[in-house]
């Protein structure tokens, strides 16, 4: 048996298995029966029910380092986190946001006014105005720079979950995997890589409408590819559902030089977080409908159709490589360029 | 990119199939199992990686053999970096050798005791560190077959700092091969080996190999062609009963391999005999530095105390841990009941844990089990 832990490491906050065992062990006690989908479905986001429509609440705490990063910076993360979240329960019409922030002392007033700036335009682009907020100060070294905590809140008709996947339905991811990972990471390390690796932050509400509105019932489970990668998110929906999977490398969308800082660092694109990705399960006779609607979005033209679920193996994901099949392990721990 | 045009040269699933297809009417002709090892963790990192067990035919076993230099690294070599650590001595290593157990305590261990423990990338960092503390002495211990042990040798030819030292634990593996083909339990029929070591020693070095054992040897890359053209050709071989050498790498290997990197080499070192960890001892298996060396040998400028961290000290090796089978390619990762439970990349009980080129590290790492070639 693996030994109880008795301090929070890093690997916790990954979204991995070690993550998700310290929220079973720790925080699945505070859940409480609802109507609807409450804290024990460990969703991204709760749905209570209002009448005949559904009440959708999601809550995202966001850090990073750097704080601004090529493609984004902590307030475009922060909104389309939550966002996003929103989305990928079926709701993609939030009525407001939250926003709280933690500032260390000495924090630069100028960062944080280009924080703003970008919180607004994000929240613009995606549709949802920001409805109230908090700030706190904490000393100098008890919090690094800036940490952003957004609250969401939508109504939907349907409610869509990440564990509603059946053998024989297909699954599509949105566009290019592990760009936000592998551009946060090369910046943080300092790697000095050539080329263009920027991260696809973006709020995702619009492009998921568009899926919903051409697929219908048909969408069966959503799930945003962030910590733990695609393969995360697979091995998730996979859990929930009892369902194995099966992922087709090759027909994965993987830009050449995330591929290639991958190779470099030894990290597999398919564990690193994307911020503006979707993964969607949907039933074979919709996938091709759901796919056209995807790629006629600007957010979905690189979408794909590149797994499926089956009744073998269920909980697990397996990769064909396209040259042979391997398990694919579920993410754990945090992600470490290779030393040697 | 001319990188993405290499990768679609031999990575391309049709040939893939087509090698894997030959590979297993080879296999079936022979009627019965062939065992067949190689000894690199990048051979093993690309069988795993791709899946390409799952592609083997049934009664073909490839097996990893002891591929990795950082994990048989014996405790007693740890013992030594542990000790120098203790001595007030900065030790600069490459990150996986520090969580390698010692006799008592691994040098990360050392390091969060106090002692000055730094991971680099390569030499040439130790030798800046060197040069960033000109007051105090600076250890480089260095690990690696003799692909790495070139470099080494190269930075030393090239003069190091007067406070640098080296605490070489270097080895080198056609010895190994040796004692692995000798082993009573083996049943390996031929072995691949590792293109990037041979590019340095030549296809020509395993011809005494043959010779003596009567088993073939073709030197393998690392793609996943590489890899099933190389099968394909060594199972050729074993059916032919032809021990040779055969390079299925030209456009890296040629039979005399890199010359000037060989002359650097055993200028610098010479073979000793020494304990490889879990396997056995291996005569010729290590490389030390000459005595035309001895004033950047650490071995001659520190008396090293180890006996001292063997009184009273716990093992530190965990009984249930097969590494040792595993490394000799008896047994597998999946076979060892502490995988994946108790050992872990997090928290590694065996050194083929700890290091990217181990076994149990990369089977972890790719999924935990061997193969898929069970399933539908």
């Amino acid at each position: 048996m693996e030994k109880v832990v008795q301090r929070i490491g890093l690997k916790h906050g990954s979204g991995g298995r070690a993550m998700r065992q310290l929220i079973e062990e720790v925080f699945l006690e505070l859940a409480s029966p609802v109507d609807g989908i409450g804290l024990a479905a460990l969703d991204d986001g709760a749905a209570l029910r209002i009448g005949d429509r559904w009440l959708v609440i999601t809550t995202d705490s966001h850090v990073v380092q750097p704080i601004f990063f090529p493609g984004g910076d902590i307030g475009r993360l922060s909104v389309s986190g939550t966002v996003n979240d929103l989305a990928m329960m079926g709701a993609t019409e939030p009525l407001g946001l939250t926003c709280a922030v933690i500032l260390e002392e000495g924090f630069p007033r100028a960062d944080l006014e280009r924080v703003r700036d970008s919180l607004r335009d994000t929240a613009r682009e995606a549709g949802a105005p920001f409805v109230t907020g908090d700030t706190k100060v904490m000393g100098k070294g008890e919090l690094d720079g800036i940490v952003l905590n957004t609250t969401g809140v939508a109504l939907t008709d349907r409610i869509v979950t990440d564990a509603g996947l059946a053998p024989g339905d297909l699954i599509l991811v949105t566009g290019h995997v592990g760009d936000h990972g592998l551009a946060v990471m090369s910046r943080r390390h300092d790697l000095g890589l050539q080329g263009d690796l920027r991260s696809d932050v973006a709020p995702l509400n619009g492009l998921i409408r568009a899926a919903l509105a051409a697929g219908g019932d048909d969408v069966v489970a959503m799930k945003d590819p962030t910590r733990g990668g695609l393969a995360g998110a697979l091995h998730e929906m996979a859990a929930k559902a009892r369902v194995g999977i099966v992922l087709e490398e090759p027909k994965v969308p993987i830009r050449d030089e995330v591929r290639a800082a991958g190779e470099m660092l030894g990290i597999d694109p398919l564990v690193v977080a994307n911020e503006g990705k979707a993964v969607l399960g949907v039933r074979a006779a919709a996938a091709e409908r759901v796919l056209a609607a995807l790629r006629a979005h600007p957010l979905g033209a690189h979408a794909a159709l590149c797994a499926r679920a089956v009744a073998d193996r269920p909980g697990q994901v397996v990769l064909d490589t396209g040259l042979g099949r391997r398990l694919l392990a579920e993410p754990e721990g945090e992600l470490l360029p290779r030393i040697c | 990119m001319a990188d993405a045009t290499t990768r679609m040269q031999f990575r391309d699933p049709a040939r893939a199939r087509a090698l894997a297809a030959r590979l297993a009417e080879l296999v079936d002709a022979l009627g019965r199992p062939v065992s067949v090892m190689h000894v690199c963790g990048s051979h093993e990192q690309a069988i795993a990686r791709f899946g390409l067990r799952a592609l083997f035919p049934r009664g073909l076993d490839v097996i990893m053999g002891p591929g990795c230099p950082v994990c048989v690294t014996d405790a007693p070599e740890i013992d030594e970096a542990v000790a120098l650590a203790r001595q007030g001595v900065r030790v600069a290593t490459y990150g996986d050798m520090l969580r390698v157990p010692g006799t008592a305590i691994s040098l990360e261990e050392a390091g969060a005791e106090g002692g000055a423990v730094e991971s680099v990338y390569s030499i040439t960092q130790a030798v800046e560190l060197a040069a960033r503390h000109p007051g105090e002495q600076v250890v480089f211990f260095s690990s690696g077959f003799e692909t790495t042990a070139v470099a080494t040798a190269a930075a030393i030819l090239a003069g190091v700092p007067p406070n640098l030292s080296v605490l070489s634990v270097h080895k080198y593996i056609p010895p190994a091969m040796e004692i692995v083909a000798e082993m009573p339990e083996s049943k390996v029929e031929g072995f691949l080996a590792a293109g990037h070591a041979a590019a340095i020693t030549g296809a020509d070095v395993f011809l005494p190999f043959v010779e003596r054992h009567r088993l073939p040897v073709v030197v393998a890359g690392f793609e996943p062609l590489d890899i099933l053209a190389a099968l394909v050709r060594l199972v050729e071989l074993i059916r032919d009963r032809r021990p040779a050498v055969e390079n299925a790498y030209p456009r890296c290997v040629t039979a005399r391999g890199n010359v000037p990197a060989q002359d650097r080499l055993w200028r610098v070192f010479q073979t000793a005999g020494g304990r490889w960890r879990g396997i056995a001892h291996i005569p010729n298996g290590n490389l030390r530095l000459r005595d035309a060396w001895a004033a950047v040998d650490a071995r001659r400028r520190f008396q090293i105390d180890v006996a001292g961290l063997w009184d009273g000290a716990p093992a530190a090796h965990a009984e249930r841990c097969i590494c040792g089978d595993i490394m000799a390619g008896l047994r597998r990762p999946s076979a060892c009941p502490l995988f994946g439970r108790e050992c872990t990349p997090e928290a590694p009980v065996g050194a083929c844990m700890v290091s990217t080129e181990g076994a149990c590290r990369i089977w972890h790492t790719y999924g935990g089990v061997p193969d898929l070639r069970e399933a539908s």
